[in-house]
Formats: C-alpha cells, sequence, structure tokens
C-alpha cells in the first residue's frame, strides 16, 4: 500500500471509531463530558509516559482510560456537593487536569518525547512511518492496527450491549427498574471513550477527537429515528468526513485533522440544510405550505358557514370577499384561486361555491 | 526575604510587570462577565467561543495581513460571535440538544481554524510567525500595547454590565419575568453574549484558546460560593480572577520551564477548591462539622429519651439503669456511656455509683418535649 492510501485507511477507521460511541454520547446528551475526557487524558497520558517512558506501551491506554474514569467521578463529586452546578463541574475539571499534562510535559521537555502540539493536534501524515513489525514482517502502520483494535472493542460493545445501551439511553429509569445498573453501563461507556480518545489523539488530536465523535452522529441524528440506522449512517458520514478530509488537506497542504473536522462540519451544514423532514429548507416550505393551506381551509369553513342560510350571497361575493375574511385584496385573490385549484371551491358568475370536497374538508375541520 | 524580592521584582521588572498586569486584566474580566455565564449555565459556552474564535484569528490575518492585536482580536470576536449564534441556531431550530451542538460548532470551528493555520503556515514568505501562540497563549510574549488594547476593552465590557446592570440581573434570574415587562430580553441576551466574547477575546494571547473556559467558570464557581448577591460575586470573581493571572505570571516567572497559562489556571483551581472547602455556610467543611454536631445531637436526644423511657417503668422515675440496659433500647447502635458522660455534664442526669444512670429533673422536662416532639417508641 503506498502511504496515501494507508493514511486515508487510518483516517477512515479513526473515524468510524469516534463516531460509533458518538452516536450514544449524542442521545445521552454527554458530549461535553467526551470533550472533557478528551482534554484530561493529557494528564493520564504524560504520567503513564514517565512510568514506562514509551510514547506505544498499552499501559498508556490504561491510564488514559483511568484519567477519562477519573475526570467523570470528579466532575460527579464536585457536582454531589451541590455547590456547583454539573457543566461548571466540568469546565473546572479538565482545564485543571490538562494543565497539570502541560506543565509536566515543558518541565520535562528535555527528556520526553511528546510535545503539546502533537497532542492537541495530532498530525496524521508521519503515521505511515510508524510500522508493526513481528519477526520482520511488515503488518502495516502501527496506527492502523492500535485504530482497528479500538475499533473492533466498540463494535463489539456496542453489538453485545446493543438492547441494554438502547434501554438506558431512551429510558434510564426503566432501566434501573428492570435491574440494570445503568451507572456501570455509564462508565463502561466512558471507558470505552476514554480508549477511543487516547488511541486517535495520536492521530487526529484530542479536540478533533470531539469533531469525529459529535459530527456525524449529528447528522445522522439530522435524519433517522431508528439507532441501529443512526450508527450505520454516522460511521458513513465519518468515513464520508475521513477521506474528503484527507483530499482537501492535500491540496492545500493543509493539517489532515483539522480538514477532517470541517469537512465533517460541512457534511453536517449539508445535511442540516437539506435533511427531508428535518432540515431547514423542509422546514422553511413545510411553514410556508401551511401559512397557505390554513387560509384556504378558514375560506371554507366561511362558505359553509353561510351556505344555505340567509345572507348567503352577500357573504361569498367573490368582490367583497376579502372584507369578510379580514384579508388583503391581493392575499385573497390568491387564496381563492389555490383554494380553486385544489378543488375546495368553484366560481360561478359573482359568487365563490362549495365542492364537496370543500364542504367535506370544513366539516372535518370543525368536528376536530 | 524572598517574598519581599519577588514583590520588588513585580514593580522593577518590565516584563513580569506587564505579563502580570496583563494576566490581572484578563481574570478580572473574565471573572466579572463569567459570573453571568455560570448563573446562566453557560458555563461551557465559554469553551465552545474560545475555541471558535481560532479561525477568526487566522482570518483577519489572512485578510489584512497584519498581526495588530486589535486586528486579530476583531477576527476572533466575530467568529466567536458566529459560533455562538450558529449554536444558538442549532438548539432552536433543530432536536439537536445543547450539549451537541456546543462541541459540534467548538470543535468545527476549531479543525477549520488549524486546516486555515496550517495552510498559511507552509506558505513561502508570510509573517505568519506567531499565531500558534493563541493556541496556548503565550503570556510572555505581551507588550504594553497588548496590555493597554486588553484593559481599553475590559473597561467597555465593564462599563456595559454596569449600565445594563439591572437588566442583566433579570436576565441571569427570571428572563421569564423580564420578558412580560416588555424588556427586549433577547437582545440584552445578544449583548451579553457579545461582552463574554470580548472577555475570551482578552485572555487568548495569554492562556490560549484550550484553556481560556478556565478563566471563565472557575473565579465565579469559586465566588459562588462565598455569598450569594450577585454584585459581591461579581466583585469576588473579579478579584479571585485577577489574583490567579498575578500569582501564575509570578510563579511562572521565577520558575524555568514553568508556561504561564497553565500555572494561571492551576491557581484559580487552588482557589476554587480552598472556596468549596472553607467557604461559610456553603463550605465542605462547615457543612461536614454541622453534619457531625446535628448527628451528635440527635443521638444524645434518643439517649436521654431512652434512659427516661426505662425510668418511668418504675414507680420512681429517678429509678437508675446501666448504660447497658440503655444501649439495649437503641438495638445496635451501642455507646450510651459515652453520650450519658455528656448529658451529665449538660445536668440532664445524674451517675448513682456503680448502680447506673437516672435521670435529673432537667433531664426529665427535656426528655418529655422530646417525647411530645417525636414521639415515645424505643429508638
Amino acid at each position: 500500500m503506498s502511504p496515501q492510501v494507508e493514511i486515508q485507511l487510518i483516517a477512515a477507521v479513526v473515524a468510524v471509531a469516534c463516531a460509533l460511541p458518538g452516536v450514544l454520547l449524542v442521545l445521552r446528551r454527554m458530549v461535553l463530558m467526551s470533550d472533557a475526557i478528551s482534554h484530561a487524558i493529557l494528564f493520564g497520558i504524560v504520567i503513564a509516559f514517565f512510568a514506562t517512558r514509551d510514547l506505544s506501551s498499552p499501559f498508556l491506554v490504561l491510564a488514559a482510560a483511568a484519567t477519562g474514569l477519573l475526570t467523570v467521578v470528579l466532575v460527579e463529586l464536585i457536582n454531589k456537593t451541590g455547590l456547583v452546578r454539573e457543566d461548571a463541574a466540568i469546565g473546572l475539571v479538565f482545564p485543571a487536569l490538562f494543565s497539570i499534562g502541560v506543565i509536566l510535559i515543558s518541565r520535562y521537555a528535555g527528556d520526553i518525547h511528546l510535545d503539546i502540539d502533537s497532542v492537541l493536534l495530532g498530525e496524521l501524515a508521519f503515521a505511515p512511518f510508524d510500522r508493526l513489525e513481528f519477526f520482520g514482517i511488515d503488518f502495516g502502520p502501527k496506527a492502523l492496527g492500535v485504530m482497528s483494535g479500538i475499533l473492533i472493542i466498540n463494535i463489539v460493545f456496542i453489538v453485545i450491549f446493543y438492547k441494554e445501551l438502547k434501554l438506558a439511553t431512551f429510558d434510564s429509569g426503566l432501566a434501573a427498574a428492570l435491574g440494570f445498573t445503568p451507572a456501570i453501563l455509564n462508565y463502561a461507556l466512558m471507558s470505552i471513550v476514554s480508549v477511543t480518545a487516547v488511541g486517535a489523539f495520536d492521530a487526529v488530536g484530542s479536540i478533533l477527537v470531539v469533531a469525529l465523535m459529535v459530527a456525524p452522529a449529528v447528522t445522522a441524528y439530522m435524519l433517522t429515528d431508528r439507532l441501529w440506522l443512526m450508527f450505520i449512517l454516522s460511521a458513513f458520514f465519518a468515513v464520508l468526513a475521513a477521506i474528503l478530509g484527507y483530499w482537501v488537506s492535500h491540496w492545500f497542504d493543509a493539517s489532515i485533522a483539522g480538514s477532517m473536522a470541517t469537512m465533517a462540519g460541512l457534511i453536517f451544514g449539508f445535511v442540516y440544510l437539506l435533511a427531508p423532514d428535518r432540515g431547514l429548507i423542509a422546514i422553511a416550505r413545510r411553514k410556508a405550505r401551511q401559512r397557505l393551506e390554513f387560509p384556504q381551509t378558514m375560506l371554507a369553513i366561511h362558505l359553509s358557514h353561510h351556505e344555505g342560510r340567509a345572507g348567503q350571497e352577500k357573504e361569498s361575493r367573490l368582490a367583497t370577499l376579502h372584507h369578510h375574511m379580514h384579508w388583503t385584496e391581493k392575499f385573497t385573490v390568491r387564496i381563492i384561486e389555490l383554494a380553486e385549484r385544489n378543488g375546495l371551491v368553484i366560481k360561478s358568475g359573482e359568487q365563490l361555491l362549495l365542492t364537496d370536497f370543500g364542504r367535506k374538508i370544513a366539516h372535518e375541520t370543525l368536528s376536530l | 526575604m524572598e517574598f519581599f524580592d519577588l514583590l520588588q521584582k513585580l514593580f522593577t521588572d518590565y516584563t513580569l510587570r506587564t505579563v502580570a498586569l496583563g494576566s490581572a486584566v484578563l481574570g478580572l474580566t473574565s471573572g466579572a462577565l463569567g459570573t453571568f455565564a455560570v448563573l446562566r449555565r453557560q458555563s461551557l459556552l465559554g469553551d465552545a467561543m474560545s475555541h471558535a474564535a481560532l479561525p477568526g484569528i487566522v482570518l483577519a490575518f489572512m485578510l489584512t495581513g497584519s498581526k495588530a492585536p486589535l486586528v486579530l482580536v476583531l477576527g476572533a470576536s466575530v467568529a466567536g460571535w458566529a459560533g455562538t449564534l450558529l449554536i444558538m441556531n442549532i438548539i432552536s431550530g433543530s432536536r439537536i440538544k445543547s450539549d451537541s451542538a456546543m462541541a459540534l460548532i467548538l470543535s468545527v470551528f476549531f479543525g477549520f481554524g488549524l486546516m486555515l493555520l496550517t495552510w498559511i503556515q507552509r506558505q513561502p514568505n508570510a509573517a505568519k510567525a506567531g499565531l500558534d501562540k493563541f493556541l496556548f497563549g503565550q503570556a510572555a510574549a505581551l507588550l504594553v500595547r497588548d496590555v493597554y488594547i486588553m484593559s481599553a476593552l475590559g473597561l467597555i465590557a465593564l462599563l456595559f454590565v454596569a449600565l445594563l446592570w439591572n437588566q442583566f440581573k433579570l436576565l441571569s434570574f427570571d428572563p421569564e419575568f423580564g420578558k412580560s415587562l416588555g424588556l427586549p430580553m433577547r437582545a440584552l441576551d445578544i449583548i451579553l453574549t457579545g461582552l463574554l466574547v470580548i472577555a475570551i477575546v482578552i485572555g487568548l494571547q495569554t492562556v490560549g484558546v484550550v484553556l481560556m473556559s478556565a478563566m471563565i467558570v472557575a473565579p465565579a464557581a469559586g465566588a459562588r460560593q462565598w455569598t450569594d448577591r450577585l454584585g459581591m460575586m461579581i466583585v469576588l470573581a473579579g478579584i479571585f480572577g485577577a489574583l490567579s493571572g498575578i500569582v501564575g505570571a509570578v510563579i511562572s516567572s521565577n520558575t524555568s520551564h514553568l508556561p504561564t497559562g497553565p500555572t494561571i489556571v492551576l491557581s484559580i483551581s487552588a482557589i476554587v477548591i480552598i472556596s468549596l472547602f472553607l467557604a461559610p455556610n456553603r463550605g465542605l467543611v462547615w457543612a461536614w462539622l454541622r453534619q457531625k454536631k446535628s448527628r451528635r445531637r440527635i443521638r444524645m436526644d434518643s439517649v436521654l429519651r431512652d434512659l427516661y423511657l426505662l425510668a418511668s417503668q418504675h414507680d420512681d422515675i429517678y429509678h437508675p439503669h446501666e448504660a447497658a440496659a440503655v444501649d439495649l433500647m437503641s438495638k445496635s447502635r451501642g455507646g450510651a456511656a459515652h453520650c450519658l458522660n455528656n448529658l451529665r455534664e449538660q445536668g440532664l442526669v445524674r451517675q448513682e455509683g456503680a448502680g447506673g444512670w437516672s435521670m435529673t429533673d432537667a433531664g426529665i422536662k427535656q426528655a418529655r418535649e422530646i417525647v411530645s416532639r417525636y414521639g415515645g417508641n424505643a429508638s
């Protein structure tokens, strides 16, 4: 494989590995916790690095997962005192842990191959040079191996606990009543997020981990109500963002991770505007249609109200109808035209008469 | 002596003075404005805004080719503000929740800023060096000119707060009531958000995009513990912010390889921890002491009542009982002897040789009160 293909493959695997737990985070409203975790793991990574002196040690992943859980526990502890609300508690914990991490790195910058830029921003371009070799056989880039492993863990976790996750996400009260412990599932999910974040920080950096977790998931959320479909769609958007991001960065000679996040954002923007049903444009069109549908119904009701009664001729005369409806003349003409086209009314000389269909609409609306 | 040296250095060392002053201004402004954010449960909006400002800084540089602080600050403000409006639009226009919307805009804007930053850095000939200091901040590079601009912006922001004091207060605590009074709450919201953007932009150069959120949240969270009054809280938050700015600047300047931004953040974190534990009334230590005291009180009351119930089984209400008998009354708790000793000191019970404990008149009176209040079943 050429380095180009390898980078795209790593990018895609990282993106999917992040997007899958991202779906659960979005639905459980815990996205900001993942933001906090992805920053705080710097602390764990630095500590573990001091202990092992090896950036690729599996111990690093464990330490990072532990730090992620530490973040969650600290936030919950502070929250439980009742002195600080949860959002503020998150805002207190992760900058402190991150600061300690940054200070440790700068203090011992001499003997550490870890600079803050790479942790925060990541650099995918160099990933193919770090190979995974066993007995002299090349198994591809190390990052690809690590992230594939994490991706598999994530998929297995979601598949095995699909029912439990679904229940705990949409009805945690029922889950608790049925004997599941939402807290355990929650910590499991947070561990998954931490492990994914530490695996991905190398490639895309800690802030863009958040982009890859949230953007594909909310994009999918715009399109579907089905949980399984949301997983699949978000994985699809993640891959799309990864590949597009790679080529954009290639053309502009810019950061791959930054471009991936930008593309993930653009894809979201695109779907946010164009999604059927929930997109901005669809909503605007629906509103516009309703703005015209409602007056037509009102017209039908008005006509049916006076049908067969004294004054019908006066109340349904085309030329004066706008007075009775309290509309402008122009608007009235437009509504009559639409109502006629929709088969609600029919013109007869100076008079506007209801059709059978129009009468039915009026009666149905009133009987509600 | 050493402290005195530090103090002297603060006034004589030009760089240190500038950095400390800049950090103080930043802490003061972000603390004061952050108070509103924390009270309105928008603590993490600051985080989102500061990240969203990055592309604005880079775009401002690309458009003007200038690194003048005012230009960059303007770009950062516009981008931060645009990001915030987008967040609000997504929350109100779709079913996406606020946390997702914030994280989305935060990370995507930041990613876009990073893309632009790396792109211009790889362009030849551009005088682009130094833009990346906004990521982590570089307090040491602060110039007096920067401090002037920061102070001016901070002053404007604080002036607005003073002018619109009542309106902002209403917005923070009861926006619905404000609306019913006919106040333009939405416009006020936008103004207050704009002021928060200013406070954030002031700090970007010093503590950087990533840690700026701490400067918004932490001073206010600390100040909240000491007071229930908004005015006092803002003043305290400002003081905490400024103090941590100065302390952080001084410590980091006296230690090699100690970046200023993280040091300031750890200083303010320390202030928050102290506040959480020691603030009168709300502080955890006081709450713990109060709880301990009231627990002891309840235990003493129940021992006194148990002894009274035992004694009232006899014709003679002053009939003595052993501590072990009282222990039996309270099932598994035990430790009645200790409580009885305490009760004796208060003159409520009497020790009668080896025979045990009996009630005094004062004890009987109090025990009757307890029984009438909590019932006479054995505890």
